[in-house]
């Protein structure tokens, strides 16, 4: 089994997967992070559902999908953060321009025959189908979105954590708002080249969900969601070279498995009494 | 010297009803003022003016001689509530660590002179016992007293605390209220403490603030909490009893609270 491994660790397309796989995990483990505490779940789930009408319109005028999905993806997520915090979180809201955005997905999908294999791969994502020229852009866009999160990440942490007291102290929560959708835009974009839309949950929410349950401070909680993205990634994709099962589907279940533990883990230490 | 808090002829509509109309008061440097009223009388309505993220529609407030956003770094404000915390086991001392010096750029760092001051902070308001807790499993009692620790942070010369004792059993009312005189007292503080109950205030306030019917009366608790002065408040018949060195407000009618009489003025 291990040279079979080392066999496939050989292959262009496997350290491609790799390489685009720990991108995207890195980056969905620190937005996730945020998203988290931002309790902005459902509008990054929307969000790469936006995508999908992004990715299959694209076609219809040339673009890849990456393109049209970042372009797509990235103005509604301006436009969200723009509404500001209440309709961020308004599962109403948020639930209209999501099947809007499916509908129009479905639409484009009909004008542009032939398409059916490429839909498929933007809904489950096709790991194994990535190129250097793609890597160079994930690579980019990842910098790209980090460097800017860096940028404001102490306010944001402060403004989504306390909004009125950020509030208090001078800070524009529509301004947070949008900067950050912006961001979870392109994570959410980078994230659905490698496990799918339909899966940009597992990277954006699982990792920093588990990290969050378990860990008392910002700089832990980042490192350890990190840590589990980049290391389920990395076990899922090579699981799929030895059995054969897609990444995704190991990716999912590691994250699943480790979810329930992780709760369960909670629980008793709830019980022993918090120390 | 300059007051901590002028407001003149304030007046602030919120969807086109007036909450506050032509508000005058004028409060010293280290006044502990009660601020009370029935529910909709418009006390978080001042305190967000007071605190500068409410444009208020006429008049204007200063404090300590400046429009409010200007003196956003002197005033600790304590907001009403806190939850969503549940599902995160962020510490107690993550979260005022969050919030000092939350408003600059750059990353969440948090230096030494910042570690120390989240030290000192958690010291005062005697919350650094439990401060590595998540905040999620901490008591009613634990949150606010963490929530004060916060408001302490780079050392305000104005507390603003929005209704910090509502759902605490009168043991953690008590104690929250005597970290607060402490610090009044320690370090010349302004405090602005809203609240609904005025007795478990009685020994600390120099002054009280009453809104209802969208003014305000400011004086010495045994000038404004009167019977006359009320109901000229409320433009209702109001009464006020007292008992062994505690105040009830109480609509002439009879029997009925102080929130009550507000729903009355609704109707």
């Amino acid at each position: 089994m291990i040279s079979t491994l080392a066999n496939y660790l050989g292959y262009e397309f496997v350290q491609n997967a790799l390489i685009a796989g720990t991108l995207s995990a890195i980056l969905g483990a620190i937005v996730g992070y945020f998203v988290i505490i931002r309790n902005s779940g459902f509008a990054a789930h929307a969000l790469a559902h936006i995508g999908f009408a992004g990715a299959a319109g694209a076609a219809l005028v040339g673009l890849s999908p990456l393109a049209g999905m970042l372009i797509l993806t990235a103005g509604s997520g301006v436009l969200m953060g723009q509404a500001g915090d209440k309709v961020n979180r308004s599962d109403m809201a948020i639930g209209m321009v999501l099947s809007m955005a499916l509908g129009l997905g479905t639409l484009f999908l009909k004008l542009y025959s032939g398409y059916a294999g490429q839909a498929k791969s933007i809904l489950f994502g096709e790991i194994f189908g990535v190129s250097s020229g793609q890597i160079v852009m994930m690579a980019g866009l990842s910098v790209v979105s980090l460097g800017g999160l860096a940028i404001f990440s102490r306010r944001l942490l402060f403004a989504s954590i306390q909004p009125r007291l950020a509030e208090a102290r001078g800070i524009s929560l529509s301004e947070m708002s949008t900067g950050f959708m912006l961001v979870l835009a392109i994570s959410v974009t980078l994230a659905s080249q490698i496990v799918g839309i339909l899966l940009v949950f597992t990277l954006v929410i699982a990792p920093a969900g588990i990290a969050v349950r378990l860990f008392r401070t910002f700089w832990k909680g980042i490192g350890a969601s990190v840590g589990l993205g980049v290391i389920v990634v990395w076990i899922g994709i090579l699981l799929d070279c030895v059995t054969g099962y897609p990444a995704t589907f190991w990716i999912t279940a590691l994250f699943f498995v480790i979810y329930i533990l992780a709760e369960g883990w909670c629980r008793f230490v709830m019980r022993q009494g918090h120390s | 010297m300059t007051p901590a808090l002028q407001i003149s002829d304030l007046s602030v509509s919120l969807g086109g009803n007036a909450i506050l109309s032509r508000i005058n008061a004028e409060i010293g440097a280290g006044e502990f003022i009660g601020i009370f009223g029935p529910n909709g009388a418009g006390k978080t309505t001042l305190v967000r003016c007071i605190i500068g993220t409410l444009a208020p529609s006429r008049g204007s407030i200063q404090v300590l001689g400046l429009p409010p956003r200007q003196a956003a770094r002197q005033i600790g404000y304590m907001p009403q509530g806190h939850g969503g915390f549940d599902i995160t086991a962020l510490s107690a001392r993550a979260l005022v660590e969050a919030a000092c010096d939350g408003d600059a750029w750059g990353v969440p760092w948090t230096s030494k002179a910042a570690r120390q001051e989240v030290d000192r902070v958690l010291e005062v308001t005697e919350a650094a016992r439990y401060a590595h807790r998540p905040f999620s499993v901490l008591s009613g009692g634990e949150r606010q007293r963490v929530m004060l620790a916060q408001a302490l942070l780079g050392s305000p010369r104005i507390l603003v605390l929005d209704e910090p004792l509502a759902s605490l059993d009168p043991k953690n009312q008590g104690l929250l209220i005597e970290c607060v005189a402490r610090v009044q007292t320690s370090t010349p503080t302004t405090v602005l403490f809203v609240a609904h109950d005025m007795n478990p205030l009685m020994n600390v306030m120099d002054r009280v603030m009453y809104l209802a019917g969208g003014g305000a009366a400011l004086g010495k608790l045994d000038e404004v909490i009167t019977s006359e002065c009320l109901t000229k408040l409320y433009g209702a018949d109001i009464e006020v009893v007292r008992t062994q060195n505690r105040v009830f407000v109480v609509s002439a009618e009879g029997g009925v609270t102080e929130s009550e009489c507000a729903h009355h003025d609704h109707d």
